[in-house]
Order: structure tokens, then C-alpha cells, then sequence
């Protein structure tokens, strides 16, 4: 699904990660933990196409294709996904507007036409009941006025209704109580499937609980300094990433 | 040069001297044209130098030099006129033709009881004692040169009447079309509102054919007390045209006025809209939409007076430029010794589409009571990139999320207009300056 190959990015001059390579295979759930300032959003935002950032080395292979050189609607109609650490408020623009054009433009796409009004209502509906959402919020600007709870929401919601092949979580669970925490969580446990694959960029091994990894990695200095199973995790828990984690000095 | 040209400023008063010699009006009126060509002769054309003209260069307008059309020949046959009807709308719509009312695109309908709709020049013959007690009683005694011209060779417009108690549920449409090059347009529109008494008036100007010619217009509205007008200024003149309106409004005890400055086309515009809170309770609200795409300019002067307390304003206006427009705001309020309670809000926010684009917004606040309430934000920005990529990462298109933001932009004000089939106008206007070249392509990084 996705090759990572020494992959270096920085923004305004300074580089932040310094050689990452990763594998993710289709059904997978990779988690990356790291402490503040290790490089995890970058990689979330690097992968997602966002210009601030530049590649200075390696490659990105996404199901066959060079991601590097599509843009940003290039990568999300080929079916990556980033919900946002911190989903943007548009006013002026509807939720469900949002939904529908971002429906319509990867079906199109695909190849498929676009959904009829009464289909597309149906499943909107179906999947605002996956991550327990009002209903009203479909009606309100996108994100405007929304609670930090009802933001991460929403964006599982879109992760629900354009069903990607990659989805790409950055912190999808920091803020949040726990009640909100469980219910991203089965959104993401009900999406998982054989040809999807997850990266979950967290700072706490909590999520971990509830959506269990396949792979955790752990990102320190813009380095992957150890990976292993689920039982990585909860050793960085034990004993924190200065522990757990050695940083390798860059070349 | 033996025999120099005589400037513009001398041709407009020859003009309203050989007028005011040959024509027989009542006294009044006389008297109002005199002190108007008496200011016009003092002040002539604004100039640069001025505080209040120092974004906005009307000399273009000096030296071209337009004239009043003669008023005797046949009216242009406009076949395209049912353009710019608002479809879906039913009530009266009062039509002039280069200025000259148009008896056979004009449909006044039944109106109840108590409401006038009808041409200017008719009610001077018809109902002087009414305009006498109303023409020119709301203009302010040192207004401009441009308000000076219009005063002193009034000739037409719309008048509209409505007596105490009396609603008008139609919106009336007032439509000026252009069609001749060169003209000097001087609309002059009064609309009086007794008390107790509702209406909507759209005021709407246009043209046919891409030439160039000058619409100064004045528009006096008298909200009487308890009263609610909505008034709709509805400028969509060709991108050769100039435009100069004032629109000035006195807002008595308790009545309620509501503004929409819609200005979509014109090549150099200006506006000065005055509203003056002249008694307790009054409300006005004003809100703008402006869309100034390559080389057109607009300009806004806002001049909302508390001069009584326990009064409410609000103002809201939003502009959009690209390419190389240029738009200019300046919103003054003021509240007077005596006006205490007042609750003033002012919002003015531009929208850059490009490197070109330039918005000068400037909020004026004199405040001398103390016990108020008045807030005031200015914005000049670009496209927010968070916004871009957040809906770029959804799999719109760069462009689709550009027209988007910006529709979503426009929308905060459109959302005011409560007549749809405007609404639907505007939207529309909006994406042709979309689609233009400069519009969305010139886009900062």
C-alpha cells in the first residue's frame, strides 16, 4: 500500500525528518508514537501533500504510483485520507455541501457517477451513526462553533463516507474524553478491512487500547528509532520514549 | 490657444444656467437648483487633495466630459431589456431608459391604498406640496460637487409615497439602463415613508452595450417614525462606466431601515451613503457586497450619524477583488453629545484574489457620549491556506476550493438578502468574475 524511503522533508529551512522508512501493507494498522516536536504531524502533512513542507530526499510509493508528485486532490481522490490534528473551521460552507463535493469529486474519479440526493442522504446518515453525530451538525459550516470532540467527529465521519485506501489519524485522539475517544475508535475498528490500511499518529498509547496495532514505530528526532508490536507501546508507557528509545545520530 | 476649451466645471454651469433661465418651476425648486449650481460653482469636481477623495480619482470623469442627453428625441428601443428584469418577483417596476422614464417597460400595477409609485417629474406637476416639504431636505448643506450636479439639473426618477399605516408586500423595481454613449445620467429618486408604513425598493442600474457614460445618481429616503424601509442599491453599469451615488436617509423615531449596496460592475464607482438616526429607537442597517475585478474601482463612504440616543446600527460590508480592482471603504460613525445608549457595530472585510488587488478599508468612530456601545473590525486579507489545503485533502480541486471559500465569503452577506431572485443574481455575477482571467489564477502561493 505505502513504501516510505528515506524520507527527509523540512519547512522554512529546517529539517525535521531525517530519513523515515516505513512499510505499510493493505489491512494494516501501523501507530507511530513519538514525543512533541519528533516529526509525527510533518509526516502526517508531508504525506497528505501540504506544500509548507518540502521532500529533500527519498520516496513515497503509494500504491504504485510516485505520491511525491500528485497534488493534494490528487492524493485524496486516489484514496489517502488525513483527518487533522486540528480541523479547519469554514464558514460559509456546509457540512454536508463538503461531504458531498468531496463524495462526488473521488467517485468521479473512480469512474463512478455521482450519488442521487436521496442516495447520498442515506449514507451520510448511516455513517453519522457510526461516530454517534447530530444530525443538525451536517447543516452547519463545516467545523464552525464545533467542539473539539464534535471537530475529531467529523472527520471520521468524512473518513466513513469517502472510505479511502490509506487513513492517515494525526492525533485524531488527542483532546478528546474518553467517551469520544471510544466512539472514534469504533469508526475506525468498523472501517478496518483487508485492502485498508491505517496510520495512527498518536502521542499516547491510549487509543492503542482501544484500536489495537498491528506495527507501533516510534519517532524520535525525525528518525523511526524502534518498531515493534502492540506490547511497544505500552513499554513506552512503563518507561517513556528516553527509555525506550536511543536516538540514532543523522548523517 | 486663443480659444481654450472651456473645463467641464464651466460647461456643467452653462449648462445649468441656459437650463434655470428657459425653465418656469415653482419657487422652491428655483431656489433648491440655485444654491445647488452656487455649491457646484464653489466646489466643482473633488480632488485628490481632499480627505475624503484621496483613494478616488474622478478626474477621468472631468475630462471626459459627459453630457445631459437632449430630452425631446424618440427613446431607444431596448429589445434586451427583459434581462434585467428579477424574475419571480410581481410588483410595481418603474423603468427609465437613458435616464427618460419608460412608459411601455414600466408596470405599475394595482397598490393599495395610500401608496404612490411613480416618476419624479410627474409628482412635481402632481403633488408639489409633498415634495417640497421633502425634495432636498436630506442632503447634508456641504456635500459635494457630484450631489451639487444632480441637485441643479434634477429632471427624473422614481417617487414613491407610501401614506401612514400603508404596506407595500412587492418589492418595487426600479430599473435605469443605459444605452447611450457618452450620457450624463442624473437619477433622482425620493422615497417617503410615512409612519407606520412598510416597503422594499430595489434600485437598479444597468446597461446595454459596453460604452462608456456617467450615472450620478441621489436617492432621498424619509423613514417616518415606526416605518420600515429596505432599500436595495443594485449596481451592475457596464466595466466602462462611471458611477457616482448618494443615498441619504433620515431614520425617525422607532423605524427601521434596512440598506443593501450591491456593486457588481462600473468601472470607477463611488458611493457616500449617509444615514442619519434622527430620533430615538430608529435601527439602520447597512450592508455592502462589492466585487471589484480587473481595473475596476469602488469606493464606499459610509456615514451613519446617532444624533438621538437609545439607537441601533449595524454594518456589514464584504468585498472581493482580483486581478487588478481596487475597492476603498471608509465607514464613519458618529455619535453625538446627546445620544446616549447607542449601540453601533461596524464589520468591513476584503477578499484578495491577487497580488494586484488593493482594498484601503478605514473605520472612523467619533464618539462624544459616553454611555454607548460601538465596535468596530477591518480586514484586508487573502484566501485562508489552512482552509485550501483542508479542502484540497477532500479532493476538491485547487480552483473548486478557491470559487468555494470565496462563494462562502460573499455568502455571509448575501445570506441578508431576502429577495431570492436577487440573491440568485448576484451568485451569478460572482461567478462570472470568477471565471474571468486574473481572477483565480493569479492566486498568491
Amino acid at each position: 500500500m505505502l513504501t516510505i524511503t528515506d524520507l527527509h522533508a523540512s519547512c522554512d529551512g529546517k529539517e525535521i525528518l531525517r530519513g523515515i522508512d516505513l512499510q505499510i501493507n493493505a489491512g494494516e494498522v501501523h501507530a507511530i508514537m513519538g514525543p512533541n516536536g519528533s516529526g509525527k504531524s510533518t509526516l502526517a502533512n508531508v504525506l497528505a501533500g501540504r506544500e509548507r513542507y518540502q521532500v529533500t530526499r527519498g520516496a513515497v510509493i503509494y500504491r504504485d504510483a510516485d505520491l511525491l508528485q500528485m497534488s493534494p486532490e490528487e492524493r485524496a481522490r486516489a484514496g489517502v485520507f488525513l483527518a487533522f490534528q486540528y480541523p479547519v473551521e469554514i464558514p460559509g460552507v456546509s457540512n454536508i455541501y463538503l461531504l458531498k463535493a468531496a463524495l462526488n469529486a473521488v467517485r468521479k474519479s473512480r469512474g463512478e457517477p455521482e450519488l442521487d440526493a436521496m442516495d447520498f442522504l442515506a449514507l451520510v446518515k448511516d455513517r453519522l451513526q457510526l461516530v454517534a453525530m447530530k444530525e443538525e451538525l451536517l447543516y452547519r459550516s463545516v467545523n464552525e462553533s464545533f467542539s473539539g470532540g464534535e471537530k475529531k467527529r467529523n472527520e471520521i465521519l468524512q473518513m466513513a463516507v469517502l472510505t479511502p485506501h490509506l487513513a492517515i489519524l494525526d492525533e485524531t485522539d488527542s483532546g478528546l474524553d474518553i467517551d469520544a475517544l471510544q466512539v472514534v475508535a469504533s469508526g475506525v475498528n468498523a472501517l478496518r478491512s483487508p485492502d485498508r490500511a491505517f496510520l495512527l499518529i498518536t502521542h499516547y498509547q491510549r487509543l492503542l487500547d482501544y484500536v489495537v496495532p498491528d506495527v507501533v514505530h516510534v519517532l524520535v528526532g525525525g528518525q523511526i528509532v524502534k518498531s515493534g508490536d502492540r506490547s511497544l507501546a505500552l513499554e513506552l508507557e512503563r518507561q517513556g520514549y528516553v527509555g525506550v528509545a536511543q536516538p540514532s545520530t543523522s548523517v | 490657444m486663443n480659444n481654450p476649451t472651456p473645463d467641464t466645471t464651466t460647461r456643467y454651469l452653462n449648462v445649468m444656467r441656459t437650463r434655470n433661465s428657459a425653465a418656469r418651476e415653482a419657487t422652491w425648486l428655483r431656489a433648491l437648483r440655485q444654491s445647488a449650481v452656487e455649491r457646484f460653482a464653489e466646489t466643482g469636481f473633488p480632488m485628490l487633495q481632499e480627505e475624503d477623495w484621496k483613494y478616488t480619482d474622478v478626474r477621468p470623469i472631468e475630462r471626459a466630459a459627459f453630457m445631459p442627453l437632449p430630452q425631446d428625441a424618440a427613446l431607444p428601443a431596448v429589445p434586451t431589456a427583459g434581462q434585467f428584469r428579477l424574475d419571480g418577483l410581481s410588483g410595481p417596476r418603474v423603468v427609465f431608459i437613458d435616464g427618460r422614464f419608460s412608459a411601455s417597460l414600466s408596470a405599475v400595477g394595482p397598490l393599495p391604498e395610500g401608496a404612490t409609485v411613480t416618476t419624479l417629474a410627474d409628482a412635481l406637476n402632481s403633488q408639489p406640496q409633498v415634495l417640497e416639504a421633502h425634495l432636498g431636505r436630506y442632503l447634508p448643506a456641504d456635500g459635494h460637487g457630484f450631489a451639487a450636479l444632480n441637485t441643479a439639473l434634477l429632471a427624473d426618477g422614481a417617487f414613491i409615497h407610501l401614506g401612514a399605516g400603508t404596506r407595500l408586500e412587492q418589492p418595487i423595481h426600479v430599473l435605469y439602463l443605459t444605452t447611450a454613449g457618452a450620457a450624463l445620467l442624473l437619477p433622482r429618486n425620493l422615497i417617503i415613508a410615512e409612519r407606520d408604513s412598510e416597503v422594499t425598493i430595489i434600485e437598479h442600474y444597468a446597461a446595454v452595450g459596453d460604452m462608456a457614460y456617467f450615472t450620478n445618481s441621489l436617492t432621498e429616503i424619509f423613514a417616518g417614525d415606526n416605518s420600515t424601509v429596505e432599500h436595495y442599491r443594485v449596481q451592475e453599469e457596464n466595466r466602462a462606466a462611471f458611477h457616482v451615488s448618494g443615498v441619504h436617509v433620515q431614520i425617525n423615531r422607532s423605524s427601521r431601515v434596512i440598506s443593501h449596496a450591491l456593486d457588481l460592475g462600473g468601472r470607477l464607482v463611488r458611493n457616500d451613503l449617509r444615514a442619519v438616526l434622527a430620533d430615538t429607537g430608529g435601527e439602520c442597517h447597512l450592508n455592502g457586497l462589492y466585487f471589484a475585478a480587473d481595473r475596476q474601482h469602488i469606493d464606499n463612504h459610509t456615514h451613519i450619524d446617532h444624533a438621538q440616543p437609545h439607537c441601533t446600527s449595524r454594518e456589514f460590508y464584504r468585498g472581493v477583488l482580483s486581478g487588478r480592482g481596487r475597492a476603498v471603504f471608509r465607514g464613519r460613525i458618529v455619535v453625538r453629545p446627546d445620544a446616549q445608549k447607542s449601540d453601533a457595530r461596524q464589520v468591513n472585510n476584503n477578499l484578495l484574489l491577487s497580488r494586484d488587488a488593493e482594498a484601503d478599508s478605514q473605520p472612523q468612530l467619533e464618539i462624544y457620549a459616553d454611555d454607548v456601545m460601538c465596535s468596530h473590525g477591518a480586514t484586508v486579507g487573502q484566501l485562508d491556506e489552512d482552509a485550501l489545503f483542508y479542502l484540497r485533502t477532500r479532493a476538491l480541486g485547487d480552483a473548486e476550493a478557491r470559487d468555494l471559500l470565496t462563494y462562502a465569503f460573499a455568502r455571509e452577506v448575501l445570506d441578508r438578502v431576502r429577495l431570492a431572485p436577487l440573491r440568485v443574481r448576484v451568485e451569478h455575477r460572482l461567478a462570472a468574475a470568477l471565471r474571468e482571467r486574473g481572477a483565480l489564477h493569479e492566486v498568491h502561493p
